[in-house]
């Protein structure tokens, strides 16, 4: 079952506090940990192994004798070397002097090439400004030509084709282009295998006709160890200038983008994070960095939750949870709005750092089902006050519910525990309000606690 | 909104049975590399001062299987149902869609057994049909191996290093580790399969690196054994239905299945249940015309159930035997795609529809995220089997390995080009022989 890698440093670290100077020993440890993680992340065996002789180099005689969480800064050491990587230069589009500026979309069938031509047209067109035209060079797959004219007037932008052949209709396009004064051109291509030496040397001819002034590979965020192969072929046949990840919003680990970005050596450019024009960004090599070393996807999670949690209601029953007067009817709508989120058990795996133990414990989304039912058979009165529940009352609720005393005393225990743990938790330095202070006053606490052992 | 979040989910989890004393530590951690690592210096809660540790036992949870669900291992309750499908406007598929009050208490735009003609879909335009021209003779079906051989040579070609050492070392382990994981077996799968394959070795006594070689590919071949067929119920309105996640190639499936049926005399119907992307259903028609097979359409933005209503319907009164249901792509981890998925394969169930094939498509360069796509898809409709695509390319699709072995779906076919030929049933003796050869 997955554990995170927090987690797992920990497990090699923790006999390690005080210790001193991490030794080769110590380091080819949290290297075996590292290159596992990354290779779970689809990450290229071959990238990883470069990758982690590079960390190596970093961490062998790292301190770690002042840190209490080892496995943190050793993650950190990962993290950030990673995250520089795949962030390193970032490219700013900038436009041609004389226009327009054209941009050729390259990669493999089923990448995305067609919707991402859409966004992006929709994106220069809305966020840069510019006035851009969209030409579909794709005469391979059946109605390609179509879905992007309908792809081209959501965005408001034309879109040039003919049924000729991908090098003449490329040609034309441009010249379109610059005969009715676009000032962007996005030429869209057929999905092609990167070992098809006819269209492998159909997209360089495209390439030679239309002179554009950025390639873009459009990658799929799934693609497993195969991705070095791909951008290597490409990059080498078309000379790529970035990257664009697709499909992001999956829950892929996305080990792809830094083995395409180790090989090709240029930028992941924009990332597109679902099936709607607007879902199309620029790429976030932190959040990137985080997902690939299964520290869950938190921000996006975040997201997701921002969109779907009504955080006025949210932060309400945030705070009456803190102040113990949650109930449950509060539970039951929190529960109820988590679960637009998607699969617990899928959200679970978003969150990094959760321990086997509650991981395996089955957050099964079927669980609910019961718990929902129990406190939709309690009286307004009782759910504001579980305490009046006596023996009767269970067993009528249980009746009601279709479930037994056993499961409706199960609940009410659990929630006074929830209760509680709550209440102790917003008391933890970090969480709720009290952050500064408590967290000092127990460093402060600690070191005189390590001082006093002679360290 | 980081604690509200923390908060709810944690009250989740413990509400549901997780152990809540870990978590707390890991919520206040991960709080912590969120907020970019706060000096919490702060020992779990077990030792802090005034700090009791969590008295009673984890509350006993309901405890469920943790054995994947294989096919046909139950669906899904259909009763106290999660919340509804919200209806998708037609202008746009909302990522994460607010449920609309759809004030009918039937789901919207399926029509209800009393009326089954009332499709809001149909009421306007016939469906649209394809002449069935005669078909010419059937094209000799292609072999993986003569499809492969631009990408690869046999199963010898990759392990000759192997192979010509005169022992068994380091080295030999090494070698094959990285194969399979270059194939995209996977790091856990392929461990397991080493580890089988050194106790083979001794129990078998190998002593020569080819005995292994050849120990390892048919230990590989077991591991694919499995129901190849597609079922097809004489005398009934069979249907397949395709399903994954965008750019797979289920479209393009349907349109070669929808061939390869025809050829072996079969009357099809396609449906073109992906009503979501632009131009879906016109890709789908181009195919129909290939393969000579009826398509039956909606409205773009339409709902995807209705159409497959339709094409069920129309096949039946045809007396046609196969309906090919195409699916819009759709990510797994979508809650509501999953949910309007699910209402699909219901309806195609419906008289006199009889869902004998739920096909899912993967496409042979996905990662290991191709193993949770089959855990959610199987999880929601019950997949029989998988597609693989794209096996043309330099990818291997090792990771219909663990797909087979951990929720014991067969591969049933293969897809090796855009042409309408391009379609091989899955054989995993050249599977296995193509999967460790050297790449270009």
């Amino acid at each position: 079952m997955f554990e995170s890698l927090t987690d797992r440093f920990d497990a090699v670290f923790s006999r390690l506090r005080g210790k001193g100077r991490l030794s080769e020993a110590d380091v080819d440890q949290a290297l075996r940990e590292i290159r596992l993680a990354l290779l779970q992340a689809d990450v290229n065996l071959r990238v990883v192994r470069d990758f982690v002789s590079r960390v190596r180099e970093q961490l062998v005689g790292t301190d770690l004798s002042q840190s209490l969480t080892p496995g943190q800064q050793v993650v950190k050491v990962v993290h950030d070397e990673l995250r520089n990587i795949l962030g390193g230069e970032t490219l700013k589009v900038t436009y041609a002097s004389r226009p327009p500026t054209v941009i050729l979309l390259a990669g493999l069938q089923g990448a995305g090439k067609t919707t991402v031509a859409g966004s992006l047209a929709a994106w220069f067109k809305k966020r840069e400004g510019r006035n851009p035209m969209l030409v579909g060079a794709d005469l391979q797959r059946p109605a390609a030509v179509e879905q992007l004219r309908i792809l081209g007037a959501e965005a408001g932008v034309p879109v040039f084709s003919e049924p000729s052949d991908p090098v003449t209709v490329a040609k034309k396009g441009v010249e379109e282009a610059v005969r009715t004064g676009r000032d962007v051109v996005i030429v869209d291509t057929a999905g092609r295998l990167s070992i098809d030496a006819d269209l492998m040397e159909e997209v360089r001819r495209i390439s030679e006709v239309v002179e554009p002034h950025y390639t873009f590979l459009v990658i799929d965020a799934m693609t497993g160890q195969d991705a070095v192969n791909t951008a290597e072929a490409f990059h080498r046949t078309l000379e790529l200038d970035g990257v664009i990840l697709t499909k992001v919003d999956g829950d892929a680990r996305g080990g792809a983008a830094l083995s395409v970005k180790e090989v090709v050596g240029r930028p992941i450019v924009f990332t597109s994070t679902g099936e709607k024009q607007g879902d199309f960004d620029l790429f976030h090599p932190d959040r990137m960095a985080d997902r690939i070393l299964g520290m869950g996807d938190v921000l996006s999670l975040i997201e997701k939750a921002e969109a779907v949690v009504d955080q006025a209601e949210a932060e309400q029953a945030m705070s009456r949870l803190q102040e113990g007067q949650f109930t449950l009817e509060d539970f039951l709508d929190q529960m109820q709005q988590l679960k637009k989120m998607g699969p617990l058990s899928g959200l679970v795996g978003m969150l990094p750092g959760l321990p086997k133990e509650v991981r395996n414990a089955e957050i099964d989304d079927d669980a609910m089902r019961p718990i929902e039912a129990i406190i939709h058979s309690m009286t307004p009165e009782e759910r504001r006050n579980p305490s009046m529940i006596n023996g009767s009352r269970r067993s009528r609720i249980a009746k009601g519910s279709g479930t037994t005393t056993a499961e409706v005393n199960g609940l009410l225990d659990r929630f006074k525990q929830m209760q509680s743990y709550m209440r102790q938790m917003s008391n933890l330095p970090g969480i709720g309000r009290r952050m500064g202070k408590a967290s000092t006053k127990s460093a402060r606490k600690q070191s005189k606690k390590a001082k006093r052992r002679g360290r | 909104m980081h604690d509200v979040l923390l908060g709810i989910i944690a009250a989740a989890i413990v509400a549901s049975g997780g152990g809540a004393t870990a978590l707390l530590v890991r919520v206040r951690r991960m709080k912590q590399e969120l907020t970019g690592g706060g000096t919490d210096t702060q020992a779990p809660p077990q030792t802090g001062p005034g700090q009791t540790r969590s008295g009673p036992s984890r509350p006993a949870a309901p405890t469920r299987p943790t054995a994947p669900s294989r096919p046909g291992a139950g669906t899904r309750p259909a009763g106290a149902a999660p919340p509804k499908a919200p209806t998708r406007p037609p202008t746009g598929r909302p990522t994460q869609a607010p449920p609309t009050p759809t004030g009918a208490p039937t789901e919207a735009g399926v029509p209800t057994e009393a009326a089954p003609t009332e499709a809001p879909t149909e009421a306007e335009a016939p469906p649209v049909e394809v002449e069935e021209a005669p078909l010419p003779g059937a094209v000799a079906r292609p072999r993986l191996r003569e499809r492969l051989g631009k990408a690869r040579s046999l199963f010898g070609g990759y392990l000759t290093a192997v192979r010509s050492r005169d022992r068994i070392d380091a080295d030999t382990w090494d070698d094959l580790e990285e194969g399979l994981i270059l194939a995209d077996v996977g790091v856990e799968a392929t461990e397991a399969i080493l580890d089988d394959l050194r106790k083979m070795a001794k129990a078998e006594n190998l002593s020569s690196p080819d005995q292994l070689i050849d120990r390892l590919r048919t230990d590989l071949i077991d591991r694919l054994a499995g129901d190849r067929e597609l079922h097809l119920d004489k005398g009934e309105t069979n249907v397949w239905l395709f399903v994954g996640v965008n750019g797979v190639g289920k479209t393009t499936t349907i349109g070669k299945l929808g061939r390869r049926e025809r050829l072996n005399g079969h009357e099809v119907v396609m449906a073109a249940g992906d009503t979501f992307r632009a131009a879906a259903a016109d890709q789908l028609a181009l195919w129909a015309e290939r393969a000579g097979a009826t398509i039956i359409r909606g409205n773009e933005g339409g709902d995807p159930g209705a159409v497959i209503f339709d094409a069920v319907q129309h096949a039946a009164a045809r007396k046609a035997d196969l309906v090919l249901g195409d699916t819009a792509g759709r990510l797994h981890t979508k809650v509501n795609l999953m949910e309007e998925l699910k209402k699909v394969r219901r309806v195609a169930e419906r008289e006199p529809g009889h869902v004998t094939e739920v096909l899912l498509v993967i496409d042979a360069t996905t990662g290991q995220n191709g193993l949770i796509q089959a855990r959610q898809f199987a999880d929601a409709v019950n997949v029989t089997g998988v597609v693989l695509t794209k096996l043309d390319g330099t990818a291997k699709g090792g990771i219909v390995l663990a797909i087979q072995q951990e929720l014991g779906i067969p591969i049933k076919l293969v897809g090796v080009g855009e042409s309408v030929d391009d379609l091989i049933e899955f054989d995993p003796v050249e599977f296995v022989d193509a999967l460790v050869s050297p790449e270009v």
